[in-house]
């Protein structure tokens, strides 16, 4: 298992082969990439910033938990910061398990924990020109007609 | 004792700088760091009980803090 916070282009060839064994019988690969649009407001690409050493070390425990959890260390994380454009991928997770729904559940676990624990804010740039930070703890605006 | 805060994302941005140096008395806690930051030009801007982390872990607010330690506080994070 590896995972590794990244600023160059994720690799997705490259973590599936890490994760690939013949007592696999499910290989999973996980790409979040940046969308066009958040909340009705049009993106042109997202910054990711992250506390680098904590994100880095946060990320090696949630593998290591999964790994624990569901008995395989076929896990390959990467999770990208820097300037990313539209569709380019943030965060990609492979995942190898003997069976496909160890393989599913193994993959949702990580990229649900990775959400909710990895030190790593985007800020998103939109077409006029402004950014912002993202909260996802704010509440959400009233849907604007 | 000396502890080094780190700031990120918005809480940077609120409070101009990304880093400084916290003078605080012995058996000072979290808690205590982050009222000396509320201080600062910008530091109303931090909520009440933000996430903060001691040498790379999440920690709690009446967690001790140690000289030298290395005191992060966490916006709300949104990786992925």
């Amino acid at each position: 298992m590896r995972s590794a916070i990244v600023t160059r282009p994720i690799d997705l060839q490259a973590l599936l082969a890490e994760v690939a064994r013949h007592a696999n019988g499910a290989t999973l690969l996980f790409v979040g990439t940046v969308r066009d649009v958040n909340d009705g407001r049009a993106v042109t690409g997202i910054e990711y910033s992250a506390y680098g050493a904590m994100a880095e070390a946060e990320l090696g425990r949630i593998v290591a938990e999964a790994a624990e959890r569901f008995g395989t260390t076929d896990i390959a994380v990467e999770h990208r910061v820097g300037r990313l454009a539209l569709g380019e991928a943030s965060v990609a997770i492979a995942v190898a398990h003997p069976r496909r729904a160890g393989a599913y559940e193994l993959s949702r676990w990580v990229i649900e924990e990775l959400k909710h624990r990895i030190p790593v804010w985007k800020r998103e740039e939109y077409v006029d020109g402004t950014r912002e930070w993202l909260d996802p703890t704010a509440a959400k605006e009233p849907a604007r007609p | 004792m000396t502890v080094t805060a780190l700031l990120f994302a918005s809480y940077a941005d609120a409070l101009g700088r990304e880093q400084l140096s916290l003078d605080l008395p012995a058996g000072a806690t979290v808690r205590d760091a982050l009222e000396r930051l509320r201080e600062l030009p910008g530091g109303t801007s931090l909520p009440p009980a933000p996430l903060v982390a001691i040498n790379l872990a999440y920690a709690r607010p009446d967690a001790m803090l140690s000289p030298g330690d290395e005191l992060a506080v966490i916006p709300p994070v949104a990786g992925g």
